[in-house]
């Protein structure tokens, strides 16, 4: 039959992948601007789920947000800069050899380099009064880096009030529990920091007994995915230390209780 | 009439894809623990096997027998990746929650099945018909599974409270096991059951 010549074979081939590369791309191309809404919006969700303003019934993110305010800092001063955090585009500033440093401790998180800036996100009361702060933290997980946010209590800033991760790809039902609302509900309360202000807050293999000795600074491991409970761990007390947040939590300090 | 009538309704139960002939289990089983992920999942694969379905018999006659699969699997893919960027756009959650299993479309055996065995042969209308009843069919089992897992599994519906859980000082201790993925394989094994009593001609000889 005509249709099996060779010549046939390639025009239908062809047609075929002009044909569908255009439905493609025109599709990719014409939704765009709605993913990135989209994924904008999933970042506030995220800020303000670790800042525990939204519960699992939801609501407006946009006006919940207006308790929230977003400023960049420079990590190694722990000052306030100019800038708008919602043009900040994490990942390739983390990349970018102008943008970020070489990191020599991570203290095992994976993080090669960080961005000299980060933004904060500082949450508010009804009466103005800084109520956490929510600082972004990545880390290497088993298989992918971990993106969340932490969010410490303004006044002693050392109470954990939640933890919560927007993009990773651990394995889902092991690694992927930290996704579970139970296992995040674990972090509130915590202390990140010891008397000596060194970062003490780890994630143990097993449940933590609450009567022992330092169980304020221990949370449960996840079952089957140690090697993604130790990547949090890391990250935190990589993040939390004085190579990455550690000068301006210390600026914040010296404000004094907001 | 008769006979589009036959090609539409007859995939529903009388040769259900996945309860006859045991096709897009996976699906059945990863997207089932919430009735609303479950809807969307429904409403992709209606949207890619009717097309799909339709666009293969329209190029019928054009496919080299020799590149005949990999030109469905290019057809399939391509509305399958439409599919999923709509969804991103418009239903961010429920496609973050989808993850994978949009894509897998792509894998499921009915949409393939559907194109080589129908449309590769039948015209255009009578293959876009065979498509949707096939949809449908996988369709019904979904939501027979996701009705199921979410109220006994977590007491709602659309994430509507329909059993008062005891967690909330109701009377309902919900079911975990329902939210795993292997209670998909009871009920889908239940419903085939409760079928084959009703359509004896489906119980398969010998065993």
């Amino acid at each position: 039959m005509a249709r099996d010549t060779i010549r046939k074979t390639f025009t239908v081939a062809f047609a075929l992948c002009v044909v569908c590369s255009v439905l493609v791309s025109a599709a990719a191309v014409s939704l765009r601007p709605a993913q990135e809404t989209n994924k904008l919006l999933d970042k506030k969700k995220n800020i303000l789920t670790a800042a525990g303003l939204l519960g699992s019934e939801g609501g407006d993110i946009e006006a919940l947000f207006g308790q929230v305010e977003a400023r960049m800092i420079d990590i190694d001063s722990g000052k306030y800069l100019d800038g708008d955090p919602g043009q900040f585009d994490l990942k390739k500033a983390s990349r970018d050899p102008v943008l970020s440093v070489a990191v020599a401790d991570d203290r095992g998180a994976g993080i090669k380099r960080r961005s000299r800036q980060m933004p904060v996100y500082l949450v508010k009361k009804a009466s103005g009064k800084v109520d956490k702060v929510i600082l972004p933290v990545f880390g290497m997980g088993l298989w992918s880096t971990l993106w969340g946010f932490i969010s410490l209590d303004r006044d002693d800033l050392n109470t954990i009030r939640g933890l919560v991760f927007y993009e990773h790809g651990e394995t889902p039902g092991l690694g992927g529990e930290v996704d579970n609302p139970a296992w995040k509900a674990l972090w509130k309360g915590k202390q990140a920091f010891g008397l000596d202000g060194d970062v003490q807050i780890s994630v143990v293999r097993g449940r933590v007994d609450p009567a022992a000795e330092g169980s304020e600074y221990q949370v449960d491991g996840l079952s089957g995915a140690t090697i993604t409970s130790r990547g949090v761990q890391n990250m935190l007390r990589y993040w939390l230390s004085d190579n990455a947040y550690g000068a301006y939590l210390n600026s914040l300090r010296q404000e004094g209780a907001a | 009439m008769g006979k589009a009538r036959d090609t539409l309704l007859a995939p529903v139960f009388d040769e259900n894809p996945i309860a006859l002939q045991i096709l897009g289990i996976c699906s059945a089983l990863a997207v089932t623990s919430k009735l609303e992920t479950a809807v969307t999942m429904c409403l992709a694969v209606i949207f890619v096997l009717v097309c799909s379905n339709g666009a293969v018999s329209l190029i019928r006659s054009h496919i080299p027998t020799n590149i005949r699969i990999i030109v469905q699997m290019t057809i399939i893919a391509s509305l399958v990746i439409v599919v999923d960027q709509f969804l991103r756009a418009y239903a961010f959650d429920i496609s973050k929650q989808l993850s994978v299993f949009v894509g897998l479309i792509i894998t499921n055996c009915i949409v393939m099945g559907r194109a080589e065995a129908f449309a590769m042969k039948e015209g255009v209308g009578m293959s876009m018909l065979d498509g949707l009843g096939n949809a449908l069919g996988y369709s019904v089992i979904l939501l027979v599974v996701g009705v199921l897992r979410e109220l006994f599994g977590s007491g709602k519906l659309f994430g509507v409270e329909i059993f008062a859980l005891a967690t909330e000082g109701g009377w309902y201790v919900p079911n975990g096991l329902m939210l795993l993925p292997p209670s998909a394989f009871f009920i889908i094994g239940g419903f085939i059951w409760v079928l084959r009593s009703f359509k004896t001609e489906q119980i398969e000889e010998g065993g």
